[in-house]
């Protein structure tokens, strides 16, 4: 049973889809008590960082989520969830993440090559380098839309994807995973990431 | 790096999809859902679909369809036709979509792209648009391309991105429905003045178009089309694997 978290920001319809589509029951939900109960927890997350980290402490769930992950439970950030699940974000400002994982995230805005678009968006190419989360997919294509990476993960840098620069695609510690991309957006590549999930 | 991408489009009128298809294998070949993970299965990188129904009826039906999309299909969705409002966009995004394209609306309304894109994002807001050449100048058509707006389509598509148009589809009506190419006069003006991703519509007739586009005009991010996918003139599979041929980065 998948518990997604939900603090707010953007439409969780899709991603209960596809959790529902690799054979596990999935809710959304805002309340701790229910949360608590799932095997496994997805943070998922668009819009702006301040914003979503603003909403998440409001509603008390990042305390929740610190401490779910702290005892073992298997947590997954998605998108801007992922970012979430850092020390800082650099967007519009400084502000702090979970601080899960360390590094931080930053602007693609000069760190990437100037012809190349911001956002970051479309399909691009995985390039796997550790972990449990996506050892059957490197190489693989998944969906990214993201303005802001993270960097400085360290040990955590599960893969990367290139965009002038290798790009930070997914983080992996311990039971505390994140995919910059949308794995819920990524064909049946996404799917069996999912599928994966829910095993770990 | 970022791969040029494949993007089918379906006309829903009534919670159907319009024109006749003639793929093997599908029960029921008007059915969005069925068609929709036809696609999905076979290469496409994206989905469009463009609800070009007018009665209040056929929009419920054309939102319950997508949400049943949505809950099958896992590649991200693009939904336009009869986007006016911020209400239109916050209908079609609950439903699942995960972008909307905003055509005539955003030419009633010239503040509609700025507050859809505060609200949602950037990425969230695709503009189309429908140009045709008039006395030597690219032009806004509105109304299904029905309506010459007299605005000079560079200078308005320029003005929708500062708003906050994350992408933009055009439609060249010159080249529409021809099936001799795309039209890469006008692709390589817009892709030339705007720096986020620009998507060729209008004119694709078999696999030998989309390679030209994409040698042509490097800057274009993706090729849209509809009926030589739906009568399967075209499969996309093997139209991946000729761009691939030919050096151009896609997804197999």
């Amino acid at each position: 049973m998948v518990g997604i978290v939900d603090y707010g920001v953007g439409n969780l319809f899709s991603l209960a889809s596809s959790i529902r589509a690799v054979g596990q029951e999935a809710f959304v939900s805002h309340d701790p008590r229910l949360l608590s109960q799932a095997d496994r927890l997805i943070l998922p997350g668009v819009g702006a960082f301040q914003d979503a980290a603003e909403k998440l402490r409001a509603s008390g769930l990042d305390s929740f989520v610190c401490a779910q992950a702290a005892a073992g439970k298997p947590l997954l950030g998605i998108c801007l969830g992922m970012q979430l699940l850092f020390q800082e974000s650099q967007e519009y400002g400084c502000h702090k993440g979970l601080g899960l994982i360390p590094g931080q995230v930053v602007s693609m805005e000069g760190r990437i090559p100037p012809e190349l678009k911001i956002p970051h968006m479309g399909w691009n190419r995985l390039e796997v380098r550790r972990g449990r989360l996506l050892k059957a997919v490197d190489g693989e294509y998944v969906y990214f839309v993201h303005s802001y990476y993270a960097q400085g993960c360290g040990d955590s840098l599960a893969a990367v994807a290139d965009y002038g620069i290798p790009i930070t695609a997914a983080v992996e510690q311990g039971n505390v995973f994140g995919c910059q991309f949308h794995p819920e957006k990524s064909g049946q590549v996404g799917l069996s990431i999912l599928k994966t999930f829910c095993e770990c | 790096m970022i791969t040029k991408r494949i993007i089918p489009c379906l006309d829903v009128r009534n919670g159907r999809v319009v024109k006749g298809t003639n793929f093997q294998g599908l029960q029921d070949v008007s059915s969005p859902v069925e068609l929709g993970e036809f696609y999905s299965r076979n290469g496409a990188d994206e989905l469009v679909f463009y609800d070009i129904t007018a009665s209040a009826e056929g929009r419920r039906l054309f939102t319950n369809v997508l949400k049943e999309v949505a809950s099958q299909i896992f590649i991200p969705l693009t939904v336009g036709g009869g986007i006016n409002t911020l209400e239109d966009f916050d209908r079609v995004l609950k439903c699942g979509a995960d972008k909307v394209s905003v055509n005539s609306g955003a030419i009633r309304d010239p503040g509609l792209v700025a507050a859809a894109a505060r609200v949602y994002g950037d990425q969230c807001v695709v503009l189309s648009v429908d140009v045709k050449r008039v006395d030597g100048q690219f032009r806004v058509f509105a109304k299904g391309g029905r309506e010459d707006t007299g605005m000079e389509a560079i200078a308005w598509i320029r003005k929708c991105v500062r708003s906050g148009a994350g992408e933009v589809v055009l439609n060249s009506i010159d080249t529409d429905g021809v099936r001799g190419g795309f039209d890469l006069p006008m692709l390589e003006a817009v892709s030339n003045a705007v720096d986020v991703p620009v998507i060729a519509s209008g004119g694709a007739g078999c696999e030998a178009d989309f390679v030209r586009l994409f040698q042509t005009l490097p800057k274009v991010d993706a090729g849209l089309a509809a009926s030589i996918f739906h009568f399967g003139q075209v499969q996309i599979p093997h139209l991946k694997q000729t761009l691939k041929d030919n050096g151009i980065l896609v997804r197999l």
